[in-house]
């Protein structure tokens, strides 16, 4: 393939231009296939299925122009730049996040050597984000929900980290381009027809990554902070049409971002066995893609499926039991790792 | 970890009650982050409280201090109306009562007319409004089925109770006209007989009943996060619940074995019926949950008992023209889906009552809400509102 002569500014535009799309895009891919239509196929729904014909095709559409029509309200005693601030401080690290995930061997916005480190530390920041929307709506359920969604998010980030951890030992790298060829390139055992995609060796890893990104993205289990049954929506109820549709795309995006690093982590991101060169250039976005939507189709079918923690039940599962078998799962990686 | 009785915790006073697997906060902790009471209002829109109930919570952090219920959003002064209401036209006003079990109301109330006039609804009629009342008791308690599982944060089971107790509706519409608020009975027996397919529908229906019952058994009952939830939250020890007045299921829960249909004076066809009462030990939200699935199948079974007994007949008793109900006043009390339902009629001799004092369940249901929430976390008292399972037109009237 030829190699593009173009200038270093004009790259960043496209790279820039290329995530600022990729984002939404997939945060409405996401809500509409799994919040729309598994969601209705799971809960038995009528509605999301009936409008525009088939399978309720115009069901996202129609959701999206009611949002942009509803009118802006604001409280009157809420902190009005934090108020409007907040919503975009939870997207933006949604846009970070995708910065250094891999579509391609070539197809990367920037391939930090602490990539992972990079990833874990721009996705925690959301919470800052719901922090402020919290604080700033002036409203009682509002501060309970951001309350509540520090205190979570802050206990979430170890299991994370530690989850991550195992297969950082064992790809030697922190740089999610490493961690790919890894996997593409590994073997296990002598075989290595399917390379060795790291949930093989690091399940243990994968189902806490899964937990922990299920606690990161607020969703349930782990849905305290929005708790719709008791604080109505926590941090978003004073929020309404464009600023919520905000919230919405970071939620999404989020959960499109986390699934892409699990993808990545643990599948193999863009790999696909017997591909390589030009043709994993183009077969690559597409490949992530997929590992990413089983990813994420895992997390949505845990959300549908189960009710909520209590906040004390939820710090007791990841202080009890996350963390150690997080810890438990580094010491027999490096094990490993010096063994073979 | 044990828990603590709650005559012990009540001695404590308005401030740090024990709750089971929550360790007490140290003195010198408290002392040093002492932080101020949050009032917080719940309700009178919020979704958890089906309705307007209002709750206003003292709160330190997320753990109750107090909570008062606020009632009354949703008075109608149904007592009153039914002063300037004939017999029968009182019927249309107490069906919006417990506006679930609309048909339930109905029975007590008829039940008292025809009392004071001496007269008793045909067998025919009488079997006809025990299995309607079972049908709309397994309505209720489908909708709880799914409605609990949402309020503990599970969305599917809320749109499975609705979608199976959609069957449920589509019978007592088929056989009344009307979804919810069938106005069917009339003093003396019933408006029409059965539609003819009725019954080989309903045997069909009862069978998706009890296949919905074993489904919620999985998906909600057998899930370890909700036991997490409510086990040991919201415990109503049996003699607190009969102090307060709490009635039926909520009762029964608490380990009283009490059941009006079959305790009560003899009413409809429920001395004919072989049911079991279901009692649970715990008292607590989980049990609730339990005996409200267990009387779901017991009430399945009520009404297929009652298709195979119905019998032949009439199902008017001769009443005259213009109803007028001799003097005399009358207490008739039902076991209706939320509780202890009870009307006391007072008539003076003309077309309508004199006075009625409606005795319903969510009323007094609702009533052990500031006791019960003491020292609770936010998202348990969700999780007692909806295993309360209270209507707020119950409550209002």
């Amino acid at each position: 393939m030829f190699a593009l002569d173009i200038g270093w500014g004009t790259t960043l535009a496209i790279k820039t231009i290329v995530i600022l799309m990729i984002i939404p895009a997939g945060a409405l891919i996401l809500g509409y296939v799994f919040l729309l239509k598994v969601m209705s196929h799971m809960q038995s729904r009528l509605g999301p299925m009936d409008p525009g014909g088939f399978h309720g095709w115009y069901q996202l559409i129609g959701d999206g122009i009611k949002f942009l029509q509803k009118e802006d309200v604001m409280p009157t005693k809420a902190d009005k730049r934090v108020f409007a601030a907040a919503p975009a401080v939870v997207v933006l690290s949604t846009f970070l996040v995708f910065a250094v995930i891999p579509m391609g061997p070539d197809l990367v916005v920037k391939d930090l050597d602490i990539g992972v480190f990079y990833a874990l530390a721009v996705s925690s920041l959301s919470v800052i984000g719901v922090l402020m929307a919290g604080w700033a709506s002036a409203n009682k359920f509002a501060l309970l929900g951001a309350l509540r969604a520090a205190a979570q998010l802050i206990a979430y980030e170890l299991p994370l980290l530690l989850a991550v951890v195992g297969v950082v030992i064992q790809a030697g790298s922190m740089s999610l381009q490493d961690i790919v060829l890894q996997q593409q390139n590994g073997e296990i055992f002598g075989w290595d027809f399917i390379g060795n995609p790291f949930i093989l060796t690091q399940f243990i890893g994968f189902g806490l990554f899964l937990v922990a990104s299920q606690a990161e993205l607020t969703q349930t289990p782990f849905d305290m902070p929005v708790a719709e049954s008791e604080l109505v929506a926590g941090y978003m109820v004073e929020y309404t049409g464009f600023r919520f549709l905000f919230f919405f795309i970071g939620e999404f995006g989020t959960a499109f971002g986390f699934s892409a690093l699990a993808a990545t982590l643990f599948l193999g991101g863009w790999s696909i066995p017997g591909v390589d060169g030009d043709w994993a250039n183009i077969l690559g976005p597409g490949v992530l893609f997929a590992k990413l939507m089983i990813v994420a189709f895992l997390m949505f079918w845990v959300r549908f499926t189960y009710p909520r923690l209590r906040e004390d039940q939820l710090q007791a599962l990841a202080w009890k039991f996350l963390i150690p078998i997080g810890l438990i799962n580094i010491l027999l990686t490096g094990v490993f790792k010096v063994a073979f | 970890m044990t828990a603590p009785t709650h005559a012990s915790a009540r001695s404590e006073g308005p401030g740090w009650v024990p709750q089971p697997g929550v360790s007490e906060p140290s003195v010198g902790m408290n002392v040093e982050l002492d932080t101020g009471d949050m009032v917080l209002n719940l309700g009178p829109q919020h979704p958890a409280t089906h309705g307007t109930l209002r709750l206003v919570i003292r709160l330190d952090g997320e753990r109750v201090l107090t909570a008062d219920p606020v009632i009354g959003y949703m008075h109608r002064g149904y007592e009153k109306l039914t002063e300037f209401r004939t017999y029968p036209q009182v019927t249309t006003l107490i069906n919006r009562i417990d506006w679930l079990s609309s048909f339930a109301n109905e029975v007590p109330f008829m039940d008292a007319a025809e009392r004071l006039m001496g007269i008793e609804a045909p067998p025919r009629a009488q079997w006809i409004r025990t299995t309607l009342t079972e049908l709309s008791r397994i309505a209720t308690f489908l909708l709880f089925l799914g409605e609990m599982g949402l309020q503990v944060g599970a969305l599917t089971p809320a749109f499975y109770g609705f979608r199976d107790r959609e069957h449920v509706l589509n019978l007592i519409e088929a056989a009344t006209g009307g979804r919810f608020h069938p106005n069917f009975n009339r003093i003396g027996g019933l408006k029409d007989d059965l539609p003819w397919g009725w019954i080989a529908e309903t045997r069909a229906t009862m069978k998706i009943v009890l296949d919905a019952c074993d489904q919620f058994e999985d998906l909600v009952l057998g899930n370890e996060i909700f036991g997490a939830r409510t086990r040991g939250i919201g415990i109503i020890p049996s003699d607190v619940g009969t102090a307060y007045g709490v009635s039926g299921s909520n009762l029964r829960a608490s380990g009283v074995d009490w059941d009006l249909r079959r305790d009560a004076r003899p009413y409809l066809a429920y001395p004919d019926l072989d049911f079991k009462v279901w009692t649970h030990p715990d008292g607590d939200s989980y049990s609730r949950y339990w005996v409200r699935l267990q009387e779901t199948r017991e009430a399945a079974r009520m009404v297929l008992q009652c298709l195979e007994g119905m019998p032949a007949g009439p199902i008017m008793a001769k009443v005259p023209r213009i109803i007028k109900v001799p003097e005399g006043e009358v207490w008739v009390e039902t076991e209706n889906p939320l509780g202890q339902m009870a009307y006391y009629v007072v008539s003076k001799g003309a077309t309508g009552p004199f006075r009625v004092k409606i005795r319903s369940a969510s009323f007094s249901n609702v009533s052990i809400l500031p006791w019960l929430l003491q020292g609770v976390f936010v998202p348990d008292v969700i999780t007692i509102l909806a295993s309360l399972y209270f209507i707020l037109g119950d409550i209002d009237r």
